[in-house]
């Protein structure tokens, strides 16, 4: 038998009305077991459902590749026909990549990759302390750190910009987009990871924003900078197997 | 007085009060650039109302050119046989991105998933919205490419290369086919947001006591549904690019040596094949995404008008599981005339038919469920009747398809329109209409006239069969698809009454859609308000208010008790038992 239950309207804490929008966030989740959080802004949860939706847009990108690599793959094996000669060959020309550079790239991508990990882990500690900092008296020292972040953010454009030193060399060498579709693939993975390192950047940068200039409570921030590192290690691993298939698929 | 109409009660079985979130007050918060699921739901119903519009429109001028190819249209004047590819290639385009891929997901599902599993919005809000509105923007690049140069393009909705990836292979090849090819990128970045938030939402914001057994098999078809999206767009996304790069960058993925119009193109190497693989792997399970909403709520509906719980409800739910994941295993059998070892078609072949096993399992439990039910005939029960009917009649025809010897006949004959046309599209629109007859009282807050429901059912139902019913017989008697004029072919001529029959019952099936719009616009102003569950339904959309509030749940958390489909249950006080409702929960 159903019971009638009142409804209640309590008022809404400031922080929600930031959104002008978007409803409470009021628990759930879990498999009937969990579930039926208490009301309050929980940011634990919160973390938890934007790992979760990174992971899953992560997969999109991953079906993104798997479509680009598997066109790859079957190009290569296929014969072109020449029409001033009447024959079939293969029209696959190993691409002369800039390995010096390329690798140079590569490493600049996993040192920032480790300087965003330092940047995850530092305001994961600065947000696990704000409690204790928040009692009157106690202090936690001088808490300027290393700008992990902004360096990230230089070395992610650095990374960039090596990227279009690559681009230029294979033009200097007259590999164009559509010399071959060995030089075609290079620069198709090239320019998809640049765009998708590139949305980093501007997360990253949103990072530092919500940071100094929106003044968003310090639990908000850890979750923009946690999603984007995560975002960002795995834009350094997806370079890794776009360096390798090349490698092995020249 | 009708019994389902009224004020109502709101019925609740709440532990918790959390707090209620008074909605934005601005225009443009509240019904532009809302944040809201529910706001963003309807949002997406009537982008795919306009959608079908358009789409049904053209494919009225494609019946009328095919019937009378000399006539005069007023504006449109006299439609050429490439204006004739336009139009086919634009319908099939509109229908199958922005009809049947959005209103039953991004529509309903989005309206109705998180107040199902009792969730107060979407996981992301904001990704919400932009999802939204990033399908509008595909859409208006979309029809964009009718007021280009050259017009729209001609190569079909399947985009088939060479003549989608070379720019002088036709007049609508030009920019309207880089418009084409650029509306479906947007689409797959839409739909890409969409299905990590459905995903994200169904597993992460359930109400407590809503386990994964207890979802309402609509909440398992958007999830699964989903899932397929989140797995298929990317791939279709990958392809659309290399089809722009072969088309405006010069290089050769999908296109080999040609001549066009005695011209030697540059490319060379490249394989249209290569683009089949990728489109069809999208392709396929996009069958399953127009279709497998329909499923969900056509299982809601009629345990809830047969007053009988689902039949089998776990198998349901895996029948729909199996459906998905064989999707993505069976995109060859769109390519059985392509040449292809008969090996892979053999092993395409197979698994096709294999997915009759769990469409039968479903078939055979709707029929179980409405076996010695009390059935109640409103107008959703007939359009989920129908869905059925036609989910039964066009899915016949595919493991005949599913066979390379059978195929390859029929392939490129009007059996196939017929086939995918039943299946695929009528059967997925009866989902969409059993839908919005069904949940319409909660959106709106008000009936919908059932007479006129009644009647735009019957119309469509008899007009759609009328249809394509014959599209069948049509292929077998060898009659080619995408031919522009029957007239000009010898052997065509006897077919032409058939078609002119079609074109008729197009005509008739069309005007009964005008009942459905009058019936839905004045319904949403002058119809008897709605009580709040005026189907005796179970599910948690029926406990909150009509219609719900901001929050969903006016501040309070629902708490799950039992199964979505508890209706005539012994010793329940009414013939069904609400999912929030303690007393019975207790017993099980």
């Amino acid at each position: 038998m159903s019971t009638l239950a009142p409804n209640f309207a309590v008022k809404d804490p400031k922080a929600r009305d930031a959104g002008g929008g978007a409803p409470p966030s009021f628990g759930g989740g879990g498999d009937g077991n969990g579930g039926g959080g208490n009301g309050a802004f929980n940011y634990g949860e919160r973390l938890r459902r934007a790992r979760l939706g990174l992971v899953l847009g992560l997969t999109a990108v991953i079906m993104l590749f798997v479509g680009f690599t598997s066109a790859l793959l079957v190009r290569k094996g296929l014969p072109s026909f020449d029409a001033q000669t009447n024959t079939y060959s293969r029209d696959w020309v190993p691409i002369n990549l800039p390995w010096v550079l390329l690798f140079v790239n590569t490493a600049v991508l996993l040192v920032s990759s480790l300087t965003m990990e330092f940047a995850r882990r530092a305001i994961t500690r600065k947000a696990a302390l704000a409690p204790v900092k928040s009692i009157p008296g106690v202090s936690l020292g001088d808490e300027r750190g290393f700008p992990w972040l902004g360096t990230t953010v230089i070395l992610g454009m650095g990374f960039l910009a090596g990227q279009l030193l690559v681009w230029r060399i294979l033009h200097e060498h007259r590999f164009f987009v559509n010399t071959g579709p060995s030089s075609s693939f290079a620069y198709l993975l090239f320019a998809t990871h640049a765009v998708h390192l590139a949305g980093g950047v501007i997360a990253l940068m949103y990072a530092a924003a919500a940071s100094w200039m929106l003044h968003k409570p310090i639990e908000a921030q850890r979750i923009v900078v946690d999603i984007a590192a995560w975002y960002w290690h795995f834009m350094a691993l997806l370079w890794i197997y776009i360096v390798v298939l090349l490698m092995i698929v020249r | 007085m009708d019994r389902r109409a009224g004020g109502g009660e709101t019925i609740m079985a709440t532990s918790e009060v959390v707090h209620a979130h008074a909605g934005p007050q601005g225009f443009i918060r509240k019904y532009i650039f809302s944040l809201d699921h529910k706001v963003i739901g309807i949002q997406y119903f009537f982008l795919a109302l306009t959608a079908v519009w358009v789409g049904m429109f053209l494919s009225l001028l494609m019946r009328i050119h095919l019937i009378w190819p000399q006539v005069n249209l007023p504006i449109v004047g006299h439609i050429q046989p490439e204006t004739y590819l336009s139009l086919l290639t634009m319908h099939g385009t509109i229908m199958v991105f922005f009809v049947l891929t959005t209103a039953p997901q991004g529509g309903f599902g989005n309206y109705f998933l998180p107040i199902q599993i009792g969730a107060p919005d979407m996981a992301f809000p904001v990704l919400n919205m932009l999802s939204f509105w990033t399908t509008f923007v595909a859409f208006v690049v979309m029809l964009a490419a009718f007021f280009v140069t050259g017009g729209a393009p001609l190569h079909g909705w399947t985009g088939y290369p060479p003549l989608s990836a070379v720019q002088s292979t036709g007049p609508g090849e030009g920019l309207g086919a880089d418009l084409w090819i650029t509306s479906i990128a947007i689409f797959c970045a839409a739909s890409l947001m969409g299905a990590l938030n459905f995903i994200t939402t169904t597993l992460d914001l359930r109400a407590k006591g809503m386990t994964l057994m207890r979802m309402p098999l609509t909440v398992w078809s958007w999830f699964i549904t989903a899932i397929l999206g989140l797995l298929a767009f990317g791939v279709l996304l990958s392809a659309g690019i290399l089809l722009l790069m072969d088309r405006n960058l010069g290089t050769s993925f999908f296109v080999p040596v040609i001549v066009v119009n005695g011209q030697l193109m540059g490319h060379k190497g490249g394989s249209p094949l290569l683009w089949q693989h990728l489109f069809w792997f999208f392709g396929h399970p996009e069958v399953y995404i127009a279709i497998l909403p329909g499923m969900g709520v056509t299982s809601q509906i009629l345990s809830t008008f047969a007053r009988k719980p689902i039949f089998g409800y776990r198998a349901m739910v895996y029948a729909m599981l199996g459906i998905g994941f064989l999707g993505f295993m069976v995109w060859g059998h769109h390519m059985f005339m392509s040449g292809m070892s008969p090996y892979s078609a053999f092993a395409f072949s197979l698994l096709t038919m294999a997915i009759g096993v769990p469409s039968a399992i479903k078939t055979f439990n709707w029929l179980g469920t409405l076996y010695k039910g009390r059935i109640r005939f409103y107008t959703p029960m007939l359009f989920a009747v129908g869905f059925v009917s036609l989910f039964v009649s066009g899915g016949l025809s595919g493991p005949f398809l599913a066979q390379p010897t059978l195929d390859i006949p029929l392939h490129d004959t009007y059996f196939v329109v017929g086939h995918f046309h039943l299946i695929m599209g009528v059967a997925a629109i009866f989902g969409i209409f059993a839908a919005t007859y069904y949940w319409f009282p909660k959106m709106f807050g008000r009936m919908m006239n059932e007479g006129l429901g009644k009647a735009h059912f019957w119309l469509t139902f008899i007009g759609t069969y009328a249809i394509f019913m014959p599209m069948h017989y049509l292929g077998m008697a060898g009659h080619p698809r995408r031919y522009s004029q029957l007239t000009e072919v010898a052997y065509l001529h006897n077919l032409i009454p058939l078609q002119t029959f079609m074109t008729y019952a197009a005509f008739i099936t069309i005007g009964a859609q005008f009942i459905f719009v009058i019936n839905l616009f004045w319904s949403m102003l002058k119809g008897p308000k709605a009580a709040d569950n005026p189907w005796d339904a179970t599910t948690v959309e029926w406990t909150t208010a009509t219609p719900p509030p901001h929050d969903n749940f006016g501040g309070q958390t629902p708490v799950i008790h039992n199964g979505p489909y508890e209706y005539g249950v012994p010793g329940a006080a009414r013939d069904f038992v609400m999912q929030t409702d303690p007393a019975v929960g207790a017993a099980h």
